[in-house]
């Protein structure tokens, strides 16, 4: 196998073309990451990703990435303004500890998409598995299909869209994240509750759905969230600490 | 951690194929695995049995098997070694004498059927692949597995495929709890595994259900209530393939199918170099849910 020097993708930068091409199947990971992470913007697409892991992670400007085919653990991790757009399906932790920006997969994603993110937009236009969301705080998360079993769990802020169903044990423990399911959702878990959606929710929710390309109808869906007895301190057990 | 690859052809088209492609899914699981690998391939039906046998020292305890074998059973016997393994082609119904033998040499059984053979070592699986030539080796669906061992010691015994009966064998990712429990309640129906190994007890378990009379789906479905722990099986029989994850689900997996194959990988790596990938129907099997394909 070949590498290909930062120098010489840093070269080709110079010519200005747009997008730039880097093909993993003659890439080191680390080239292309610490290539990515060093740019200031530009298109790029990336080749031939075979599912590598940990594709297009810590970026921290407003690059459009585009990822050909699928990947494997922890692709585009905290994101930070970059666009991130992958072809194929990702495997477990896509998204995981977004900042700020957008990742987008066509595809299905594996467990925990999204998982403690803090802020920016995942879009998964298949399916994703199980844990989707777990301890999200402040990203917003919608996904087109089904999601597995545990997502949310222990979710403080932010929103999951879901226009597919949901299984079990949704937003357990739950803290401040608001859910919205337009499915069935196979059972809620411990302190998950369904709420009344109110104006303001389907203003979110809208808003949501138009960014992430969902042609849904806001008011088909429910939403969902903490009964806030689980977390809360109760002054009535004051006693019992 | 541990690595799955499996590959069940639906048509015979990638037959002679089969060995090269499960060589690169196998290296392709070593980062998740570097222990030990193994691989079961079920290839051309044996006139008779097939049986797998592996020693520490081949080329004492090969040398002359072929003559003893032929004179303790009185009939035609083929013994092909292929570096610490070598495959036995036995006549029918010879098992019980030739396993009685076996363990008096202290020779060991990896498995024995008609179609499947079995080789398995210490070492990264480019290593294990090379010695055994499995690139070279044809068939109908294999199963291979990089193990990173937890539950036992890292030694060939303990490397998986398990092959627990006939042209049976199970790969898993994962631990199991309750294996102590379940080995006794297996030893009592006569099933009794070699190894102090949590993962032969699920194949030990796959084969009494099977023997049972139950059908390859309602022993994968039977994992779900009686093994406690985490796992994703793969399972193959001389016709079938089949998958289970427990019900939470925490061991990846990504399976792909096309007209030509179904295929498992613990990650969508293993996949890389299969014909037609592209266009393949790509999905994560779902917790607690059966998979499986017979033909």
């Amino acid at each position: 196998m070949t590498t290909m020097a930062n120098t010489q993708i840093r070269e080709d930068l110079d010519i200005g073309v747009q997008p730039r091409t880097i093909d993993m199947a003659w890439t080191e990971l680390r080239d292309l990451n610490s290539t990515l992470q060093a740019q200031t913007g530009g298109e790029w697409v990336i080749e031939n990703p075979r599912g590598a892991h940990a594709l297009a992670v810590g970026l921290q400007a407003p690059l459009e990435v585009t990822i050909k085919g699928s990947t494997g653990y922890y692709c585009a991790g905290m994101n930070k303004e970059a666009r991130v757009h992958v072809t194929g399906s990702v495997g477990p932790g896509v998204a995981e500890n977004m900042i700020s920006g957008s990742v987008t997969v066509e595809g299905d994603a594996s467990q925990y998409a999204g998982a403690t993110g803090h802020g920016g937009l995942l879009v998964i236009k298949g399916n994703a598995s199980s844990r989707c969301g777990i301890s999200m705080k402040g990203i917003d998360i919608v996904v087109h299909g089904n999601i597995g079993h545990m997502s949310a769990f222990m979710a403080q802020s932010g929103n999951l869209v879901v226009l597919g169903d949901a299984g079990d044990a949704l937003g357990d423990s739950l803290y401040e994240a608001r859910l919205f399911v337009r499915g069935k959702v196979k059972s809620l878990g411990a302190d998950c509750i369904e709420k009344e959606m109110r104006p303001e929710h389907l203003e979110i929710l809208a808003d949501l759905l138009k960014r992430a390309g969902a042609d849904a109808d806001p008011s088909e869906f429910r939403r969902y969230g903490s009964a806030r007895k689980l977390y809360n301190f109760h002054v009535d057990h004051a006693g019992d600490y | 951690m541990c690595g799955i690859v499996g590959l069940f052809l639906k048509k015979d088209d990638l037959r002679p194929q089969l060995g090269d492609l499960l060589t690169d899914m196998l290296i392709s699981m070593t980062d998740r695995g570097p222990d030990s690998a193994g691989i079961a391939i079920y290839g051309d039906d044996a006139q008779g049995l097939k049986m797998t046998i592996q020693s520490d020292t081949p080329d004492e305890t090969f040398a002359g098997l072929e003559d003893s074998l032929k004179a303790l059973l009185g009939a035609p016997v083929q013994v092909r070694v292929v570096d610490t393994h070598a495959v036995l082609t036995l006549p029918e119904g010879s098992e019980p004498e030739v396993r009685a033998y076996m363990a008096e040499k202290g020779i060991r059984i990896m498995g024995a059927g008609q179609s499947m053979e079995i080789f398995k070592e210490v070492g990264l699986p480019k290593d294990v692949a090379a010695r055994f030539g499995i690139r070279q080796m044809g068939g109908s669906h294999g199963i291979g597995h990089t193990r990173m061992a937890t539950e036992s010691a890292v030694t060939t015994l303990g490397a998986h495929p398990f092959s627990t009966d006939g042209d049976q064998c199970l790969v898993h990712n994962g631990s199991l709890s309750n294996h102590n429990r379940v080995r006794r309640e297996l030893a009592r129906k006569g099933f009794v595994p070699q190894t102090q190994n949590d993962t032969e007890v699920a194949a030990c378990y796959i084969s009494s259900r099977l023997a049972e009379g139950a059908n390859l789906g309602e022993a994968l479905e039977g994992t779900l209530d009686d093994l406690d722990g985490f796992f994703t099986f793969v399972v193959g029989t001389r016709n079938g393939f089949g998958v289970v994850r427990d019900p939470i689900a925490c061991k990846p997996a990504v399976m792909a199918e096309t007209d030509s194959y179904v295929a498992f990988g613990s990650e969508y790596r293993a996949f890389a170099n299969l014909p037609g990938i592209e266009d393949a129907r790509i999905w994560e099997p779902e917790p607690a849910t059966v998979y499986f394909w017979e033909r």
